[in-house]
């Protein structure tokens, strides 16, 4: 098989092997709109990474991250509903992202950002990929109890001397690195439904959390393999088929429930 | 003195310039029931909040006893439908509870046999006692309970209380109800603390039902609680449970209709 297309099946496997357990709290706390912002402002990350010239992949975490300040801060100070402030920040993150590319003298390939580009997955990126996914998991096992508690019931984590606002915090930094993460593999448009699709199949099979991240990652992995299947033999976008197998998994998940 | 667990003092709160408590005083003992009332808005649960250190007050200050064991059971445990978790597993979130534990705190609560149960699965009575006996799991010498039977029905609501009564026998600990209905409440209690921003009354619960400053607050809502009732009944409770023939006890049934 080719070296590219191993790559490419590394890669992809990996990102979905975290984005399933962390997909799960997204489903859980009701986040998938928050995870859809911070994948809007990955393009502001990439562009200002490219104008001051430094890792794209940092770029973007970090842009994810001052995005997802500014919602906290701004949640507090507006009497407006999250889903109005995620969508005003969506969306304003995503423009001043296309109008601060068009300053650069980069002649980039903008679908490659917004539909993934596994394909082209250099030994260089497999590394980032593999030491970030490698990382975010130690720290989403060793975290998984408290951030399950902070999702369960807030004041009563509080109460029982969890630091809440940490936890959240964190959740939010693992998000934000999945997404940075996930960039080459599906793209920012579709990468929320790599986080999300997954664990929604699942839970109907699932009795405990714990059930339900293990078969999300599975369900992920699946949806990368018969994605890139796809992609090789009809010659489809491989970020695009990855998302489509994912969706065709859920389909069957939910006939299979309601037989 | 020394038995004293809790002493809060001259709590005041304002928020955006708005008074929400008002020069507080509160003082729990050991093996006492405390039951906070108030209607909605009182600031009943903002004060809990206080007590429990997940709120700075504007003025005033919460002294504890050293090293206070605190078991909190919060106003309503709503777990999104889309996570699977089972009672064992709720429980042992607290303080990774060990099983024995689990299953005694459970059997204490009269719930041992929801142990495998789903959370989603349980009746609203069934879950208010697994938060009771998750608020038990640290042995707590004081204990929290923010209306403790929500969402119960009638009977289910009578059993609870005196579950809680048997609690401070079994585990010797000072408890804070806060209730927003005295009618049941009444006969586990030592003293009521009448809240509305700031202390109406307190002392015996026989004592402040008869207090101008609860008639005024409660007389008519209480009154037209017990209206319900008169259809079914021929007779009707006092106010510490017993049964009494003929008027109720609050004394302000003229000028108000029972139509």
């Amino acid at each position: 098989m080719a070296d590219f297309i191993l790559r490419a099946l590394v890669a992809g496997l990996l990102v979905a092997l975290i984005a399933g357990p962390l997909g799960c709290f997204v489903v859980w706390r009701r986040m998938a709109y928050f995870g859809d912002t911070l994948a809007h402002s990955a393009l502001l990350g990439i562009s200002f990474g490219i104008l001051i010239d430094i890792n794209l992949q940092f770029s973007v975490i970090l842009a994810c991250l001052v995005i997802a300040l500014l919602l906290f801060s701004m949640e507090s100070r507006h009497h407006l509903a999250t889903d109005t402030i995620l969508g005003i920040l969506a969306h304003s993150s995503l423009a001043v992202g296309l109008v601060i590319l068009s300053f650069t003298d980069a002649n980039m390939d903008l679908m490659a950002y917004l539909f993934g580009d596994l394909l082209t997955v250099t030994n260089r990126d497999l590394m980032w990929i593999a030491a970030g996914v490698i990382t975010a998991l130690i720290i989403l096992v060793l975290s998984w109890n408290q951030l399950l508690t902070i999702t369960l019931h807030q004041e009563l984590a509080q109460a029982e001397g969890l630091n809440v606002g940490r936890m959240r915090l964190l959740l939010m930094l693992l998000i934000a690195t999945v997404i940075a993460l996930s960039m080459k593999v599906v793209g920012m448009l579709l990468i929320t439904s790599l986080m999300i699709i997954p664990p929604a199949s699942v839970r109907n099979f699932s009795n405990s959390p714990e059930k339900m991240a293990f078969f999300a990652s599975l369900v992920g992995c699946l949806a990368v393999c018969g994605g890139l299947l796809a992609s090789f033999y009809l010659d489809t976008p491989s970020g695009p088929s990855i998302v489509v197998s994912a969706a065709v998994l859920f389909m069957l998940s939910s006939a299979i429930k309601n037989r | 003195m020394t038995n004293s667990l809790l002493q809060a003092q001259n709590i005041s709160l304002a928020i955006d310039g708005k008074q929400i408590l008002q020069n507080i005083n509160l003082q729990i003992d050991a093996k006492r029931i405390v039951t906070l009332i108030g209607p909605n808005g009182a600031g009943k649960t903002t004060l809990v909040k206080i007590v429990l250190g997940l709120l700075a007050p504007s003025a005033g200050k919460v002294n504890l006893r050293n090293n206070l064991r605190i078991g909190y059971m919060p106003q309503r445990l709503h777990v999104d439908n889309s996570m699977p978790i089972s009672v064992q597993k709720f429980l042992h979130l607290a303080v990774r509870a060990k099983p024995e534990l689990i299953e005694k705190v459970l059997d204490e609560v009269k719930a041992a046999h929801l142990l495998h149960s789903q959370i989603h699965s349980l009746s609203g009575g069934e879950l208010q006692r697994v938060l009771l006996a998750r608020s038990l799991i640290q042995d707590p010498e004081l204990l929290v309970l923010d209306e403790p039977v929500q969402g119960v029905d009638i009977n289910g609501q009578a059993e609870l209380y005196a579950l809680i009564a048997s609690i401070r026998d079994s585990h010797q600990c000072g408890i804070l109800i806060v209730s927003h209905d005295l009618h049941l409440v009444m006969s586990a209690t030592d003293e009521v603390i009448c809240l509305n921003q700031h202390v109406c009354c307190h002392g015996h619960p026989e004592q402040v039902s008869n207090d101008p400053a609860y008639l005024e607050l409660f007389g008519k809502k209480q009154a037209a609680s017990l209206a319900v009732y008169a259809h079914h009944h021929n007779h009707s409770h006092s106010l510490d449970g017993e049964v009494v023939n003929g008027e109720a006890l609050n004394g302000d049934h003229s000028g108000h209709d029972h139509g």
